[in-house]
């Protein structure tokens, strides 16, 4: 009897093996009317519209393209930390297409989900696959600054067109900018801190402490703020760091006692954002010092896991989900209507990214083979108004966009979300500096935030 | 199983790795890279676990520190291709010798909590050593030797290396050294009362451990051109026993079984469905319960099995034509035969 388990165990096995065997080397061209395939999305969140093929929405002025589908590679974590926001990234993506018939200039769109797991080594892997076997047309996505510097550094080698809407890593549009990876509908970690700094000098804040995760992200949101909180007669008493994952924060906290600051500056995420808020209530350090936080502190993804600890509380950010105008009601409408969660930042990244390149690939009469086209065309477009607001691209590959000051507050169902209290328009990566002056400093760093400078 | 059968399925499956390449499209042919990269690393734990007795949980550590060298040397410094690998290795041992002769110390579960603390030392280094390791970020941009840049060319070399490292592994285990390390396995005091030196017997074979999994993870570098921390996580130490596992504890191809059917594995469920790690954990459980000696050990097993049970029936046939078996087929076993 045992003999037959363990025959039955061998046979699984390498039934498991065959059937991978079967999958075809290189993908098969399906005719025009290709449903979407998500193959890893589990929840499928509703059967994909079927719409006919549309005729394009602008005369032709040259031969149309072809009407095999347009292949899109879509990289968001799907298991660990950062699973919740992938999701929300993944969402807000599949919803545009959606709403638009799943096509574009004529040609069927097929979304290739992949999980990055928010891993570099994971990302590259999923990143070969969509490429090498998949053969998408271009990719989209990323979360977490490693993951995209990673894919950065192998679609550098084999070209295909790599868009960031959330991938904050500064030098992906600085220093290491590559002529085919652009941050459409992005930004990046110091971008909306900039103006922060001198509006919470402009308030009369003479010192801060900060106190942030130690890493990348955190260095680079921290050295934002710093560096223009210093320019406009701000001084920094001390930056403390923690681990990412701190479970207990009194001892970082307590730190900030030794200083006694005008203002304390902060950038969390995820479990680290909850948590951080919850403690400086629970504390006592609301009521001792003004607390101003970074996007991701009071980013949506967070706040639906926060109380009435977080109202009141003011961050900056190119989004805004509370913001009154019509682009953003409606899409905060559609996606609360489709998914019972109030839009993050990142789903609105990834919905106003989609319309981007809907835009693009019109531009171009659907032909996503010439990458070159592509880019330029992406390059190109602008928008008056999008869910996070104008927006439009630097020569870096940056984003320039409104930056919002937010305050938490409750909704009328109780809900908490972020209300526009101010609106700085027109901010790039380089804020008020010259870019190539800019350039020549190192990238924001635990060694340099931008304190000396200019 | 008789020789000749043996040797003629090493041969077609030389060929069939050979041919890889032609058949395959990129994605598959580095995914074929993967697998002997990593079934060499699960064969360097099983060197050590399986026939040592010795189960590490931290050679992702060793294989991370060849790695990281080679890409720090490679990228950072400038140094040619072929140093940077042999000063990968070098490093390996070094390293190995300090973190061998602590582990050697203690047997059993402790072994295994030491080398996992020891893995996780150079997951804590890789991760926040900055100006070294680049941290989460990583190093990327290391670049192959110029022969051998393509992914196909690539992978004729690893294959070459594999080949000629699992030979050598081949002969050290069935040395006389090899042969003291499963005695040492079987019955450790047995040996240390027949005047062997176990504790240098340990320590040697932790080298050479660590020495294959030097020599997989500077090929793991090239392959990959990128090496991050999670290179060097927990993960990859114990992935690399579950493919020991799954393959057969102690057999010396189980563990390229292993890396086969975990690596492919993931790769291809993970096109179906995010979730592809339950199914691996199913795999590996089913494995466990009922499968408890690995795929190939299972399959050993029961070929001896087999054997023997035939040979017994051989032997019933012959004892019967000596009239050693009576009417009811009972065996007399050397009594007077009756006609």
């Amino acid at each position: 009897m045992k003999q037959k388990l363990q025959i039955v165990v061998a046979v699984l096995v390498l039934v498991a093996l065959l059937a991978g065997c079967a999958q075809p080397a290189a993908t098969p061209a399906p005719a025009t009317q290709a449903p979407t395939q998500a193959p890893t999305q589990a929840p499928a969140t509703q059967a994909p519209t079927q719409a006919p093929t549309q005729a394009p929405t602008q005369a032709p002025t040259q031969a149309p393209a072809s009407k095999e589908p347009i292949k899109i590679g879509v990289l968001a974590p799907q298991t660990g930390n950062t699973a919740a926001s992938g999701q929300d990234m993944i969402n807000a993506f599949q919803m545009y297409w959606e709403e638009h018939g799943m096509q574009s200039a004529g040609r069927p769109i097929e979304l290739y989900v992949e999980d990055t797991a928010g891993n570099p080594d994971t990302g590259l892997t999923k990143a070969r696959l969509l490429v090498e076997q998949r053969k998408v047309h271009f990719l989209v996505g990323g979360l977490v600054a490693s993951v995209g510097l990673a894919i950065a550094e192998y679609v550098a080698d084999t070209g295909t067109p790599y868009f960031i809407p959330v991938i904050a890593a500064d030098d992906l549009t600085q220093r290491r900018r590559l002529p085919n990876v652009v941050r459409i509908a992005g930004w990046s970690s110091s971008s909306t801190n900039h103006p922060f700094g001198e509006w919470a000098a402009k308030q009369g804040y003479k010192t801060v402490v900060t106190i942030a995760e130690d890493y990348a992200f955190g260095h680079e949101s921290v050295g934002g703020f710093v560096n223009t909180f210093t320019d406009n007669g701000g001084k920094l008493l001390a930056a403390i760091w923690h681990p990412l994952g701190t479970m207990d924060f009194s001892p970082f906290l307590a730190q900030i006692d030794n200083y006694k600051p005008d203002v304390v500056f902060t950038e969390q995420t995820g479990g680290d954002a909850v948590r951080f808020v919850k403690a400086w209530r629970d504390l006592g350090y609301d009521k001792k010092y003004p607390l101003l936080g970074n996007q991701t502190l009071l980013d949506q993804s967070n706040l639906r896991g926060m109380g009435d600890e977080a109202i009141g509380l003011m961050s900056t950010g190119h989004f805004a989900e509370g913001r009154d105008s019509p682009e953003t009601k409606a899409f905060v409408e559609a996606f609360e209507k489709r998914y019972g969660l109030i839009p993050s930042y990142y789903a609105a990244d990834m919905y106003t990214a989609a319309r981007w390149l809907d835009a693009a690939i019109q531009k171009i009469n659907g032909n996503v083979e010439d990458s070159e086209a592509l880019l330029k065309a992406v390059r190109e477009i602008s928008f008056e108004d999008t869910p996070m607001g104008p927006v439009k691209l630097d020569e870096y590959g940056g984003t320039i966009f409104n930056v919002y000051l937010r305050k938490v507050e409750k909704r009328a169902d109780g809900k908490l979300w972020n209300v526009v209290v101010e609106t700085w328009p027109n901010i790039s990566q380089f804020y008020k500096y010259n870019p190539e002056e800019f350039l020549k400093q190192p990238v924001y760093s635990r060694d340099y935030l931008g304190e000396n400078w200019p | 199983m008789a020789s000749w059968w043996k040797y003629g399925v090493i041969v077609l499956l030389l060929i069939a790795a050979a041919l890889v390449p032609q058949g395959l499209p990129t994605f598959w042919i580095s995914i074929a890279t993967e697998v002997l990269i990593y079934g060499l690393l699960a064969m360097s734990v099983n060197f050590l676990g399986g026939y040592g007795g010795l189960v590490s949980l931290g050679h992702a550590g060793l294989f991370g520190i060849s790695a990281y060298t080679v890409g720090y040397l490679v990228t950072r410094m400038g140094v040619n291709h072929y140093v940077a690998f042999l000063a990968g290795v070098l490093l390996t041992l070094a390293v190995g010798a300090i973190f061998g002769g602590v582990a050697i110390r203690a047997t059993g579960i402790y072994f295994l909590m030491i080398t996992y603390a020891e893995g996780m030392v150079v997951w804590g280094l890789a991760y926040r050593w900055a100006k070294v390791t680049g941290a989460e970020n990583g190093i990327r941009g290391i670049t192959r030797p110029e022969l051998f840049t393509k992914g196909w060319q690539y992978y004729y070399v690893v294959l070459v290396i594999f080949v000629l490292t699992i030979y050598l592994m081949w002969r050290v285990l069935n040395s006389s050294f090899g042969l003291t390390l499963r005695g040492i396995r079987e019955c450790e005091p047995r040996m240390a009362a027949l005047g062997y030196n176990v504790q240098v017997h340990k320590f040697l074979g932790y080298m050479w451990s660590a020495f294959f999994a030097g020599i997989a993870g500077g090929l793991y570098a090239y392959y990959n051109r990128f090496v991050s921390p999670s290179t060097v996580q927990l993960s990859v130490s114990s992935e690399s026993v579950l493919m020991m596992v799954l393959g057969g504890v102690g057999t010396f191809f189980g563990p390229l079984l292993g890396s086969l059917i975990i690596i492919v594995g993931r790769n291809m469920i993970s096109l179906y469905t995010a979730r592809w790690p339950i199914i691996m954990g199913t795999i590996f459980v089913l494995t466990v319960l009922l499968a408890p000696k690995g795929i190939i050990g299972t399959l050993s097993a029961w070929w001896e099995q087999r054997k023997k049970v035939s040979a017994g029936v051989v032997e019933i046939v012959e004892a019967s034509a000596r009239k050693e078996v009576g009417a009811e087929g009972e065996v007399r076993v050397g009594t007077e035969s009756q006609s």
